[in-house]
């Protein structure tokens, strides 16, 4: 471990069930032919650029573990049970084993409680973990070696307006730097979420039929690009500051905090994002995407 | 009035959150609420259903709407909000036949429908607490019906009617059961549970005058009354207030019940009730009604697309068409 911690890493990590499914893990029970290569090639580049990096945990903030008194963070040392997705049962019924992190998530918590947020560890041993986790931690590091942090998505724009979740989910990512750096630890952050998310209402007979996989409408298509031209040109505070118009016009899956939450951690970056690929599963828009603070692994 | 041979002979409406099942004795009210629950389990039995039908709130779906199949689900749940309370070991008893014909009737009304029996399917919170309270001993078979994120009035409704129609198909005396807060802002802080309040003086006006309708057995009413509701006391997390729209559909579309409501308290700052509603010969008639009725699920009316087949066929073959008038569109 380094003296003084570090976020080596921030990810764009979506987690539609469809690309563990396309992937065909022996952990999943269903099996695809093949399906949504654009972004599992896309995570296959970001695993390859992982590689030239150490370390030690990772932190990830999921939509779809939804918390409507705070954020709360994965408070056991180990889960192993079988996660079942309620949307796609068809597609995703995964065996977990994974390793958390508690003293991290413990400082997280402190850091966070001390910054004036509501946070609450979880320490029900019968808990399941949710399958954004599972899904984006599976593509960025299927060989499940590495220890997790898991944060739950504070739903504050359900309650107020996506304006009052940035300002929470910043104040978290200050707040996770802040514990990341004091444990003396190297971690990379993901943020799980899709850029657009409309669905589709219906699935195709074979779901990993690609002739019928197409964004919803073409608005959305461009809203995603607009937002990853941000992301290549260094420009996340303007990307941050018209979430709210991004979020309201395409349903998008940020309104969950964690895409603002990741770069606050990082503290906005100026530096151009890799984009490893661009797909849409079941309608809505996804990209894999990385920040690395250090010039030279980027 | 003679007891129906077929169809839903009962209707409650109940609250999914985990509190009357985990910890009843935290607050006054909250044990109220179990209170509640027991009372209407013993309503249920009295009627001797051969179902109890679970429309949940806490179970959205997306592709279509999904319907329990598994025929004895069995985990032990934990509620991701108020996981400190504790786990919910169940195993129920899921009458995979109706489920499958209530697939069928909702295809038949143009639906997208899908039975889901998978070990380990995650039942939410909702289903678990009203089955474990309302059927603990799994005395009656039961079903579970998601809530389509997308899905509005009309398509809620239809989805009602195919309940009835699966119900009448099987000759079943079913009870259908709503799970659903009123009023659903929850606290945003944590709080002791002795101090647990509506959240606000609104929210708890609206969820009496909900209360007052559906005492005086006026469903339909409270149904078409969704859309304010929603305006008023529901927190945006999907398009409307649907829990009413699917159980009036499911039950006829009238107002001719006897209601009776249990018991009514906070539950973390929302407003939950304990409802049931019973269908009699007299009731206060169509006193509300004024949105159209629905038969059949039509789907999406491709609102995006601004040209119909027809005029897309004649533009290509060559037709022409007039530019539309200077400052035609809303800008």
């Amino acid at each position: 471990m380094s003296a003084s911690g570090e976020i080596v890493a921030g990810l764009l990590a979506p987690h539609p069930p469809h690309l563990v499914y396309a992937e065909s893990p022996e952990q999943n029970e269903p099996n695809a032919e093949c399906g949504w290569e654009n972004l599992r090639w896309g995570y296959e580049r970001l695993r390859r650029d992982l590689e030239k990096v150490e370390y030690d945990v990772i932190v990830i903030l999921s939509p779809h573990w939804q918390t409507y008194i705070g954020t709360h963070l994965l408070g056991v040392p180990k889960f192993n049970s079988l996660s079942v997705d309620p949307i796609f049962p068809n597609l995703f019924r995964f065996h977990y084993d994974l390793q958390v992190d508690t003293e991290l998530a413990q400082g997280i918590h402190d850091e966070g409680h001390d910054a004036g947020l509501v946070m609450k560890m979880m320490t029900n041993p019968d808990f399941r973990v949710d399958y954004g986790t599972i899904v984006a931690c599976h593509m960025t590091r299927p060989q499940w070696d590495k220890p997790i942090v898991g944060l739950s998505s504070c739903r504050t724009r359900s309650y107020y307006n996506t304006e009052v979740m940035q300002e929470q989910a910043i104040e978290l990512g200050r707040a996770t730097r802040r514990a990341i750096e004091k444990s003396g630890k190297r971690a990379i952050l993901l943020a799980s979420n899709s850029l657009s998310h409309r669905h589709f209402v219906g699935e195709s007979e074979l779901p990993e039929d690609m002739s019928q996989e197409h964004i919803t409408n073409h608005n959305q298509y461009l809203w995603d690009m607009e937002m990853i031209r941000k992301m290549k040109t260094g420009r996340t505070r303007e990307l941050v500051d018209i979430m709210p118009e991004f979020t309201e016009h395409t349903v998008s899956e940020a309104d969950a905090g964690s895409f603002t939450w990741m770069l606050s951690a990082l503290d906005f970056p100026t530096y151009p994002a890799e984009i490893y690929g661009y797909g849409t599963v079941i309608g809505t828009g996804n990209t894999v995407a990385s920040w690395f603070p250090s010039a030279e692994a980027r | 009035m003679d007891t129906p041979q077929s169809g839903f002979i009962k209707g409650l409406l109940v609250p999914g959150l985990p509190q009357p099942l985990l910890a009843p004795e935290q607050n006054e009210g909250w044990m109220r609420l179990r209170r509640a629950f027991e009372a209407a389990r013993d309503e249920i039995a009295a009627a001797k259903p051969d179902l109890l039908l679970i429309y949940s709130v806490m179970w959205p779906s997306i592709i279509g709407h999904q319907i329990q199949s598994h025929p004895s689900p069995k985990w032990v749940h934990v509620d991701e909000l108020f996981h400190d309370l504790g786990s919910m070991p169940y195993e129920f008893r899921v009458d995979s036949e109706f489920s499958h014909g209530f697939e069928s009737a909702a295809r038949e009304r143009g639906l997208t429908a899908r039975c889901v029996a998978y070990d380990g399917f995650p039942i939410d919170t909702g289903s678990v607490v009203a089955l474990k309270l309302l059927n603990p001993d799994n005395a009656i078979p039961a079903s579970i019906v998601s809530s389509n994120i997308y899905a509005d009035r009309a398509e809620t409704i239809v989805l009602g009617k195919a309940a009835a129609d699966a119900v009448a198909a099987q000759g079943k005396r079913a009870v259908a059961v709503v799970v659903s807060t009123l009023s659903n802002r929850l606290f945003t802080e944590f709080i002791d549970p002795a101090d647990d309040c509506i959240h606000s003086k609104k929210d708890d006006e609206w969820n009496r005058k909900m209360l007052e309708f559906l005492a005086a057995g006026r469903l339909e009413d409270v149904a078409q009354l969704s859309r304010s509701i929603h305006e008023q006391v529901r927190v945006k997390k999907v398009v409307n207030f649907k829990p009413m729209w699917w159980l009036s559909a499911a039950m006829g579309q009238h107002n001719n019940y006897q209601g009776h409501v249990y018991d009514y308290a906070a539950l973390y700052g929302t407003g939950g009730a304990v409802v049931s509603l019973t269908p009699v010969p007299q009731g206060v008639g169509e006193k509300e009604f004024d949105e159209d009725d629905v038969e059949h699920w039509q789907g999406d009316r491709q609102v995006l697309d601004s040209e119909d087949e027809q005029t897309a066929t004649r533009r290509a073959a060559g037709a022409s068409f007039p530019a539309p008038p200077n400052g035609a569109d809303d800008s």
